[in-house]
């Protein structure tokens, strides 16, 4: 059956958006639709992001950028997805854009019809609800696409049928288009991803809580209001009186973990995030006081545990333990109250504002869309998946990833996102390159030795330039400049007419460099550089001058000022374009073939995927056996038997003739960048070479051996896994599990929460209740960390008779004859008497991952577990290019998350395996040799490792150098250049900074 | 002509985190002195001690170092580096005679606008306070 090259993406947060990218860089066209007029997503309304605290929007605005300019993908804002009929490989979605009456081809995202439009005062909903926009409006500034959006249930046309024209007379370009009519379109796409992701809870029902009072707000109303770019520019007040707080409330679990039907799941992410809320708020001023009324703290993920600690320690939050159970007003403050569960009391205490740590919430909207078209959901609406099929929905060619499969935080987003892509790569591998495009450019124009010939075009942007700078002056003074034999001002440059005019210039005036003053490089430079490109100039011959947002909207009342200003500032940009040259952008061929350490459930889930895309893929495991930790696993918390997982996932390498398995080796040394690299294997004392492009490290961890701790002897007192092995086998009539056992610990290594064990022990109490329901289980622990819809399990259990008892670090269980342990709630220590101990003790790293890292030059964390390249948008991917992690080596985490991890390492692998090169960035360090004295103060500079010297002389690895010039700052002799950033470049722009 | 003496700033700034936050409140209208003329290098690790002192011999009242916040670098620490230039700088500014002012150290992410343009306004007014440099008037002389 012929298979579709082209993809639907259904939602355009930022999963979405990640496997849109991953997709259209693997050679797949890409529908990228959203329902709102931007792509972005719950993330583009963050103010920052845990455990780092980035910043959100900086971070994901650049993908937002590459997603618009991709010419493989349409981002399609404001359009529904109606209905998916067809077949894996073949389907026809039918979609509807919507109307937003407004021509998004003419469009230019000025802003001029917002700010005459009359109607103020509607609830922003980027702002959550606490902010304004118009009834014509662009969600944000940096909305993709940038285009404004007729709102028809407040427009005064709609509304009430005033001829109102506030818009049209601003709308120097004509873009409004009132008659505009929805478009419905049916698409052939050969898969389709559901991205569409989860919203925050609307507490509205819950009462108890006074949502309505305008000082209790929902989290995410709360990050609209740290945001610099939200409603109050992001000074913390109170919406009430606007008084700034000085005691602010945190009640965590609104709309998770109650016993109400529809949301019974713990949302896996408001710990953390209201932490992150709680030390922003204490950056802004460490004078207010921050509580957060918690139940258990779940800091499940990479660095979490640590972020809590943090916020406890550095920042003095006051982390309750507790219910809260209501909030009510009294003489015009807040006052919670609450069950304090350390002491079993009910308290009261007042507070200024109080923050709703409200869980995610699966859109009505969604759920009848996804039942329509036949795929499962569960009780609470996410998306249903099996545990080694976590990206795979019921219906073959229908994939998910995000919060719309369950509730989880951004990296994880992310990998599945990846992971999508990856496994719709390999289902449509025949169709890669059928409907992709590839611009033709002409052959370029050599310009060598030619004296300048200087184009500069000045763009009014509307008024947004033209209504301050007086433009037509700037062209007069920019004609005077030396070089500069064309000049002209245009009223919108980065339109179609603007760029055909550059471009019909280049070729009348003979232009050798072209400079644009307008608006920013960090949006439209691409644009002009490829306008450029298309003329047969060498796009680095380009120049920018930024004269809006760092001149006419800045200096709006000093016109005169702000002319001269934008005069000077385009000066300095035809003086580093006077000194310009062509780069290229070198490709680097890639070997197709993938290296992947570890024969776990991971590194085979990897190979199997690079494999079903077509890749060979060398396996490399250091045991015996394939299997690694899950060969010890004799259940799952759900459903299937983890063996058969496991034994139909090693059947399947084994007879996969592109997957080479290398069984008690290890890889010894590497070498070489992406594209090429080469790596010697010991293999049964012999050494081989392999010759491989990309290189997966899936090197897996094991479960830590607590000796030492609680008199561990492998007999009465064992691990989690031990017990796995005789679980079906023990008879006992009481057992005792203690939690965090050499986890969460004070000092590294440990100082991490592994994730799986809360889940692992209650699994396994579960086991044994259903075994022998007789048998006294006891769980005692710090927190319960069943977080997702793993919080089922923990009231299973607790249904089941499983007796939960909480100690404290202070007050550690002793384990001796009897277990004794102090339980805070009753006031009394308890004494027990088991028959079996069973400590649940953390994942830990492969000890090899040190000597691997080396070899790969990637880091590790202090917990020994890998670094990736970023917490948050870059989960499986290292900062060196070629070379990715997945599973267990990136840090503790249950198996679908690491089959998850696997299939977006294969994915992020398969983009330059499939494309056969890499580009080499273009702006990078180069080396004057005849200058070069060896000195090798640029190869300590350089944090990728990409500078080395080589007989004497420094040596510039274009494949690894991303072109920061840090290098050339330091080379004492001049010798190290950094190309379209060279010094005669940047210090004429210095020399030309300010006309005397 | 000393009447019209309004400061002049050679402002660095990086192309993920300062230049952004200037783009930023630029979007957000947020209003500034016209006192700067602003370079974009890729990381501020590339502000080179020459620019700095070619802006101040070429009569800049001020220059500004601006880049990522610590931790933040996209090119993982090239702001570090700036820092240790910047402090390098910072004594051979003192040696000549400069005021403190005159050679400033900002982080600034890219959505800061708002701090962005307030520390403009900030230092345009200790740049006003103290008056043009005395390096410029050297050099007319």
């Amino acid at each position: 059956m012929e298979r579709v090259g082209s993809v639907l993406v259904v939602g355009g947060g930022v999963g979405g958006i990640q496997a849109s990218l991953d997709l259209a860089d693997s050679g797949f066209k890409v529908y990228l639709i959203d329902h709102r007029p931007s792509i972005g997503g719950g993330m583009a309304q963050l103010d920052k992001t845990f455990p780092t605290c980035d910043c959100s929007l900086c971070i994901e605005s650049p993908k937002l950028v590459e997603a618009s300019r991709h010419p493989n993908i349409d981002v399609l804002g404001y359009t529904e997805l109606i209905s998916v009929e067809g077949e894996a490989g073949n389907f026809i979605a039918k979609i509807n854009k919507k109307s937003r009456y407004v021509d998004v081809d003419i469009c230019n995202g000025c802003g001029a019809c917002t700010a005459k439009c009359p109607v103020k005062g509607i609830p922003s909903e980027f702002d959550e609800g606490i902010g304004e926009r118009r009834a014509i409006y662009i969600p944000f500034s940096q909305a993709v696409p940038n285009k404004a959006t007729i709102d028809v249930e407040h427009c005064l046309v709609f509304t009430i049928g005033r001829n109102c024209k506030g818009c049209r007379k601003a709308c120097t370009l004509d873009a409004i288009k009132l008659d505009m009519e929805d478009e419905e379109v049916d698409l052939r796409v050969g898969a389709v991803l559901f991205a569409t992701g989860a919203v925050p809870y609307d507490p509205s029902d819950l009462t108890q809580y006074s949502p309505e009072h305008p000082d209790v707000l929902t989290a995410m109303q709360f990050e609209r209001l740290m945001c610099a770019n939200g409603p109050t520019g992001g000074h913390i007040k109170r919406l009430s009186d606007g008084e700034d707080p000085k005691r602010i409330a945190f009640i965590q679990c609104v709309g998770s973990r109650t016993p109400k039907k529809d949301i019974e799941y713990c949302s896996a992410v408001c710990c953390n995030y209201a932490t992150k809320e709680a030390i922003i708020t204490k950056e802004h001023s460490r004078d207010v006081d921050i509580s957060i009324f918690y139940m258990d703290y779940r800091a499940c993920g990479k660095g979490f545990e640590e972020f809590y600690k943090r916020g406890k320690e550095e920042y003095g939050i006051n982390y309750i333990r507790s219910r809260a159970s209501e909030v009510y007003q009294s003489n015009g403050n807040l006052v919670v109250k609450y069950e304090d569960l350390d002491e079993a009391q009910i308290k009261e205490e007042e507070f200024d504002m109080v923050i709703l740590s409200v869980g995610l919430s699966q859109p009505k909207r969604t759920q009848d869309l996804l039942r329509k078209i036949g795929v499962n959901l569960n009780e609470f609406g996410m998306v249903e998946t099996v545990m080694n099929h976590p990206v795979e929905t019921n219906v073959p060619g229908i994939f998910v990833c995000g919060t719309a499969q369950g509730p989880k935080d951004i990296p994880e987003t992310v990998a599945q996102s990846s992971g999508a892509a990856g496994k719709i790569g390999s289902l449509l591998s025949d169709a890669r390159n059928t409907l992709t495009v590839k611009k033709e450019l002409p052959p370029e124009k050599d310009v060598t030795g030619e004296e300048p010939r200087i184009g500069v075009f000045v763009c009014h942007c509307g008024i947004n330039i033209g209504g301050v700078v007086d433009v037509p002056a700037v062209v007069e003074y920019v004609k005077t400049l030396p070089n500069v034999v064309y000049a002209a001002d245009q009223p919108y440059t980065c339109s179609d007419d603007g760029n055909k005019q550059i471009f019909d210039k280049i070729h009348e005036f003979d232009l050798n460099r072209v400079v644009v003053a307008a608006c920013t490089p960090r949006t439209h430079e691409p644009l002009f550089q490829a306008t450029c490109a298309e003329a047969g100039l060498n796009p680095f011959l380009f120049e920018f001058a930024n004269i809006r947002e760092h001149c006419s909207w800045i200096h709006m009342d000093e016109k005169e000022l702000a002319t001269q200003k934008a005069k000077e500032v385009v000066r300095m940009s035809v003086a580093k374009a006077r000194l310009l040259e062509p780069l290229e952008r070198g490709e680097i061929p890639v070997n197709q073939k993938a290296l992947v350490i570890g024969g776990g459930i991971s590194g085979m889930s990897a190979a199997l995927d690079l494999a079903a895309g077509g890749f060979p893929v060398c396996l490399v495991e250091r045991s015996g056996e394939l299997g690694g930790l899950l060969k010890h696993v004799t259940a799952l918390p759900r459903g299937k038997d983890p063996r058969d997982i496991l034994n139909e996932t090693i059947k399947k390498v084994e007879e996969n003739d592109l997957i080479n398995v290398y069984l008690n080796s290890e890889v010894t040394s590497v070498s070489g960048s992406v594209g090429n690299f080469t790596a010697k294997i010991l293999s049964h004392g012999k050494e081989d070479e392999i010759d491989f492009g990309v290189a997966i490290l899936a090197t897996g961890g094991d479960e830590f051996k607590p000796d030492g701790y609680y008199g561990y002897d492998g007999k009465r007192v064992i691990t989690q896994l031990e017990l796995e092995k005789i679980i079906d086998e023990i008879e006992a009539n009481t057992i005792v599990m203690i939690q965090c056992v050499g986890s969460r610990e004070e000092e590294p290594p440990r100082t991490y929460c592994s994730k799986i064990c809360c889940t692992e022990a209650v699994k396994n109490a579960i086991r044994i209740k259903e075994r022998n329901p007789k048998t006294e289980v006891f769980i005692l622990y710090k927190d319960v960390r069943t977080y997702g819809i793993n919080e089922l399990l923990y009231r299973d259990a607790r249904d089941k008779g499983v007796i939960f008892i909480r100690y404290t670090d202070e007050q550690k269980p002793v384990v001796n004859e009897y277990v004794e342990v102090y339980d805070e709630f009753i006031g009394q220590e308890i004494k027990i008497k088991p028959d079996l101990v069973v400590l649940s003790t953390p994942m830990v790293p492969n000890e090899d991952n040190d000597a691997v890292g080396k070899m790969f030059k990637v880091p590790l964390a202090p917990s020994n577990f890998f670094l990736e390249a970023h917490v948050k948008l870059r989960p499986v991917d290292f900062a060196t290019d070629g070379v990715y992690l997945c599973g267990l080596a990136h840090g503790p985490k249950p198996i679908d998350e690491c089959i998850a991890q696997a299939s977006a390492a294969a994915g992020r692998a398969s983009i330059p395996l499939s494309a056969g090169k890499v580009i080499a960035e273009a702006i990078v360090a180069s080396v004057d040799e005849e200058k070069c004295v060896g000195c090798g103060v640029c190869e300590d500079k350089c944090a990728y490792l990409a500078v080395s010297i080589e007989d004497g002389k420094a040596t510039v690895n274009r494949a690894m150098c991303k072109g920061c010039g840090t290098c050339v700052t330091a080379c004492p002799t001049g010798a190290m250049e950094q190309l379209h950033f060279k010094n005669d470049q940047i210090l004429a722009q210095v020399k030309h900074a300010f006309a005397w | 002509m000393e009447e019209e003496w309004i400061p002049k700033i050679t402002l660095f700034c990086c192309n993920w985190c300062s230049y952004a936050g200037s783009d930023d409140a630029g979007v957000g209208r947020k209003q500034q002195p016209p006192t700067t003329r602003t370079i974009r290098v890729m990381c501020s690790g590339r502000t080179d001690p020459a620019f700095v002192l070619a802006a101040l011999l070429e009569g800049s009242d001020a220059v500004l170092f601006t880049g990522c916040h610590i931790g933040d670098c996209h090119y993982i620490s090239g702001n570090y580096k700036a820092k240790k230039k910047f402090e390098m700088l910072k004594e051979v500014v003192d040696e000549l005679g400069l005021e403190d002012e005159r050679l400033q150290l900002q982080w600034i992410s890219a959505s800061e606008g708002s701090e962005f343009a307030a520390y403009i306004n900030k230092v345009t007014e200790e740049i006003e306070a103290i008056g043009p440099s005395p390096l410029r008037q050297e050099w007319m002389k």
